[in-house]
């Protein structure tokens, strides 16, 4: 069986990679009868001077065609006698960078173009990070258009220096430079007579005999679970492709990231049954006894994989929108995609030379580093130990594009108080699951008045209506939440402040919060109406506090007025009556029911 | 690097693909056309499952053109594995007596892209596999494996997501879909040489034999039944002829073959000088008519 070598064309636009590309696939006779054909036909029509354009042999979109570019990765099949191949034509537009690493990121090897009139340019430069990026380790530097500089030694080796130092930072295997014209045809399929001061092979004999196979940096077995198979109570298989190592029936094996063990009880590869099976290879293991694994776990016995919620990234930018600090997307790396916040925007990598530089946000087609922290703990490696553990893409979550495609390079502890903010379901989702507008109703008013009875009331009111609702009173939570908090008026200031916040958390639960607290001060109450915005309802029961002394529940006006207890509301503090209270009750003047009626009527008006 | 060959390597990059979209895709359904590619996406299907039976209905879109051979091998092969196989048929083509013979281009548009549309709206798919290839066609050659479509199922070709390593983004809104295809990267020959080593059945037309044929504008049309009408001058003769491609019959041209074994099959494919698209007559309409089917909603 021949060996197979995925490989593509790069560059800037215009150096000639598709027309290298055809060249290659017409001298090879590699093209069907009907395809040449069709090829001298369009040709004529519309090439330069009538000669045969080979770049129409992959130009397949009409847009393509009709503005002379390439716009995205076309794919080629072909094989000689010494190998098989699979190319991806890639586009030199910076527009269409994306597309460029699209075909990359599939690539084992990469043809990169240079005009030898015009030498290494920016695009070249940003090519050949984007190959090493996304894992490309061998770079075939074809100095394109040598007929249009008469064959120059000198413009070719002066090329080959600006080459050789722009990769010298980069983590490669092996480098060739090779004089070519696609045109003509110059050192394509053989050796140039108008090269003779080149020595090595031309392209496809070169693309024939060169070695990419990767040095093997994990060989423990690894396999991301893709999915769990339970077509009957005896059998569950959890299904995926082996990423690493090799496993045999009886191995005691892991799974990331709870930990638990577990002995396998049979492999299936590719639907067969077998007593083992090795990387690359599509699988379905059974355990020997019930272990919980989901999709996004990991089968493995190795112990050099990663288990983090938190990492640092580079990832090429790859959307119209930009990139900006507290952005959610969604992540996947293997086979787990989960939600996701780009937390920090570390550097960007310059495309010229390698170098970093920080900035604050990713312009498309930029290389950034970044710290991104995941809704939960995920598996994975260092991409350059392990591409199937270590490549990451983002998706936005509204148009569903793949913003970002990226390598992980490290895990990072989570040190600066970055805590994960879930903003998949929002206050309006849960709310109009229950049906109903989340309000606080802040009952404010003298010790006494009567409004937590009253609060009371109207909560069993909404609930018997089907609302669903929470009651903070105030007296209750100076026993938990607030016991830190004595009547200061500062102390009084931040009972208000956090029943308000508490109040928030509860509205955005969807649910109708009902706060009682004596909330004396308007300023207070206007900072409760700050965070609380347009859901705060202040309801002002002004009961007279001659009525509320006579009541004194709880006999606390009585020792206020011995002095026992100083600061207290309207004996020996003030009470600010609110000037625009949304509902006014004085408690005095009705029963218990009508006072509730009279409230409730109002209540519901806000409520509908 | 692997140590599996080039058709391991492909066949477990197809069933990657298969279980990724069982895993991620709400509603999936697998296209299933009866030619040899469609055969060998099942076999695939069969295979990334077991013992679990695919977990997803197939669907056949109907034209009822089809040669009958075709239909019968359809019924035995969802008999035999016992999998659900839809069929859609464009019931308004039919009452309007919707044609290959007298309805040209729009006849494809109706009977195959309409149905299929038409298909994918009634049971609400969110992704449809299919068994195009990459070397098919210089369009395809383009194109996503995971290929997203919009409301109206339209392909567009300018604005294809990114597609990295095996990261496959399956997300989507209401109303959008994806077409998956898991047999992108692979070549009419390594459709064959995988046919012969897995020992998939294929439908009998693709083997050579006797055939009752006539000649029209330089194809060979097999007369697969009485509602193909011949032209003066026209005369039915038996030729040993073998398809490979299958289609509508009136649409699909047969070429003279003594290749009666997969072996056979093979040696020819390998030294053919034309691409197999040449035998689907609707190609040669125009340069980018399959980019324009594309972008209307054929697969």
């Amino acid at each position: 069986m021949k060996s197979l070598l995925k490989f593509i064309t790069c560059g800037s636009v215009d150096d000639g990679k598709t027309t290298l590309i055809g060249h290659m696939l017409f001298e090879a006779k590699l093209i069907f009868a009907d395809q040449a054909k069709s090829l001298e036909l369009d040709s004529k029509a519309g090439s330069r001077e009538g000669r045969i354009d080979y770049s129409f042999l992959l130009d397949g979109l009409i847009a393509e065609r009709e503005q002379g570019i390439t716009i995205d990765v076309a794919y080629r099949y072909f094989t000689t006698e010494k190998r098989s191949f699979i190319v991806a034509d890639t586009p030199g537009h910076e527009e269409y960078t994306r597309n460029m690493a699209v075909g990359a990121s599939f690539a084992d090897l990469a043809v990169l173009l240079v005009d030898a009139s015009k030498g290494v340019i920016t695009q070249t430069k940003r090519h050949a990070r984007i190959c090493a990026l996304m894992g490309i380790k061998h770079i075939v530097l074809a100095v394109n258009k040598m007929d249009l500089v008469d064959y120059d030694q000198e413009r070719y080796e002066h090329i080959k220096q600006d080459f050789e130092e722009l990769v010298s930072n980069l983590d490669l295997e092996s480098v060739r430079v090779i004089p070519v014209s696609a045109t003509e045809g110059d050192n394509i399929i053989k050796k140039s007579q108008n090269t003779l001061w080149y020595k090595e092979k031309a392209l496809l004999p070169y693309l024939e005999s060169i070695e990419v196979k990767q040095k093997v940096k994990r060989d423990k077995f690894l396999m991301p679970v893709q999915r769990v198979s339970r077509p009957n109570h005896t059998f569950r298989g959890f299904q995926g492709q082996v990423e690493a190592g090799t496993i045999h029936v009886g191995d005691e094996i892991f799974v990331l990231p709870s930990h638990e063990k577990a002995k396998v009880k049979s492999i299936l590869v590719s639907g067969k049954e077998e007593n083992s099976a090795v990387y690359g290879q599509p699988v379905t293991i059974q355990l020997d006894h019930e272990v919980d694994v989901s999709r996004g776990d990991v089968l493995t016995i190795s112990k050099e994989l990663k288990v983090a919620d938190m990492l640092t990234a580079t990832v090429l930018w790859m959307d119209d929108k930009e990139l900006v600090e507290g952005q959610n997307y969604l992540i996947k790396v293997g086979t787990k995609t989960l939600p996701c916040m780009v937390v920090t925007i570390k550097n960007q990598i310059n495309i010229n030379n390698g170098l970093k530089t920080p900035v604050d946000k990713g312009i498309k087609n930029e290389m950034i580093e970044c710290e991104i922290a995941l809704s939960e703990s995920i598996v994975f490696d260092r991409f350059e130990n392990n591409e199937a553990m270590g490549g990451l893409i983002l998706i936005d979550r509204v148009s569903n594009m793949t913003s970002a495609c990226g390598i992980i390079e490290q895990s990072v502890n989570r040190s600066n108080n970055v805590i994960w903010q879930e903003t998949d379901v929002t206050r309006e989702i849960r709310a109009t699951q229950k049906g109903q507008i989340p309000l606080t109703l802040w009952f404010t008013g003298l010790s006494g008045s009567g409004k937590s009875t009253l609060a009371n009331e109207v909560e069993k009111r909404l609930v018997a209506r089907g609302f669903h609702t929470m009651l903070l009173d105030g007296d209750n939570l100076r026993h938990g939440l607030n016991k830190d908090l004595g009547f200061k008026e500062t102390d009084r200031t931040e009972n208000v402040r956090r029943m308000a916040e508490v109040s928030k958390l509860i509205n955005e639960a969807g649910l109708i919060s009902m706060v009682s607290l004596i909330s004396p001060f308007k300023k207070d109450r206007d900072d409760a109406r700050e965070i609380l915005g347009d859901s705060y309802i202040e309801i002002y029961v002004n009961t007279p506090l001659k009525e509320c002394e006579k009541r004194d529940p709880k006999g606390l006006y009585k020792k206020a007025r011995s002095g026992e207890i100083s600061k207290f509301t309207g004996i020996s503090s003030v009470y600010e009556p609110p000037e625009k209270p949304h509902i006014q009750i004085d408690t005095s003047k009705y029963t218990l029911e009508e006072a509730t009626d009279l409230v409730m009527k109002q209540v519901l008006e806000y409520l509908s | 690097m692997s140590k599996l060959t080039h058709l391991d390597q492909l066949e477990a990059e197809a069933i990657y693909i298969i279980r990724e979209v069982a895993a991620e895709c709400e509603n999936p359904v697998m296209l299933y056309s009866i030619g040899k590619d469609s055969s060998v996406m099942l076999h695939l299907a069969i295979k990334a499952f077991y013992p679990e039976k695919p977990p997803f209905p197939f669907m056949h879109v109907n034209t009822t053109w089809k040669f009958k051979e075709m239909i019968e091998f359809r019924d035995q092969v969802a008999k035999k594995h016992g999998i659900t196989m839809i069929e859609q048929i464009n019931e308004e083509g039919i009452k309007q007596g919707i044609n290959p013979f007298d309805y040209g281009a729009s006849y494809t548009d109706i009977m195959k892209t309409q149905a299929l549309k038409q298909g994918l709206d009634k049971y609400g798919f969110t992704a449809a596999f299919g068994g195009a290839r990459r070397d098919e066609e210089k369009s395809r050659a383009k194109e996503r494996i995971f290929s997203f479509r919009n409301k109206n199922h339209a392909w567009d070709p300018k604005n294809q997501r990114p597609e990295m390593w095996k990261l496959y983004n399956t997300s989507i809104n209401k109303g959008e879909s994806i077409r998956v295809f898991p047999l992108s990267n692979w070549t009419e020959k390594d459709i064959w040489q995988y046919i012969k080593r897995e020992n998939i059945e294929i439908v009998p037309l693709y083997f050579a034999k006797e055939r009752p044929v006539v000649e029209r504008e330089g194809n060979i049309i097999m007369v697969d039944d009485d509602r193909m009408k011949l032209a003066s001058g026209e005369k039915v003769e038996m030729k040993k002829i073998r398809f490979r491609t299958l289609g509508c019959y009136p649409l699909t041209g047969g070429v003279e073959s003594e290749a009666d074994t997969l072996d056979e099959i093979i040696e020819e494919t390998l030294s053919a000088i034309s691409s197999e698209r040449t035998s689907r007559v609707i190609d040669h309409e125009a340069k980018g008519s399959m980019e324009r089917r594309k972008r209307e909603g054929y697969f």
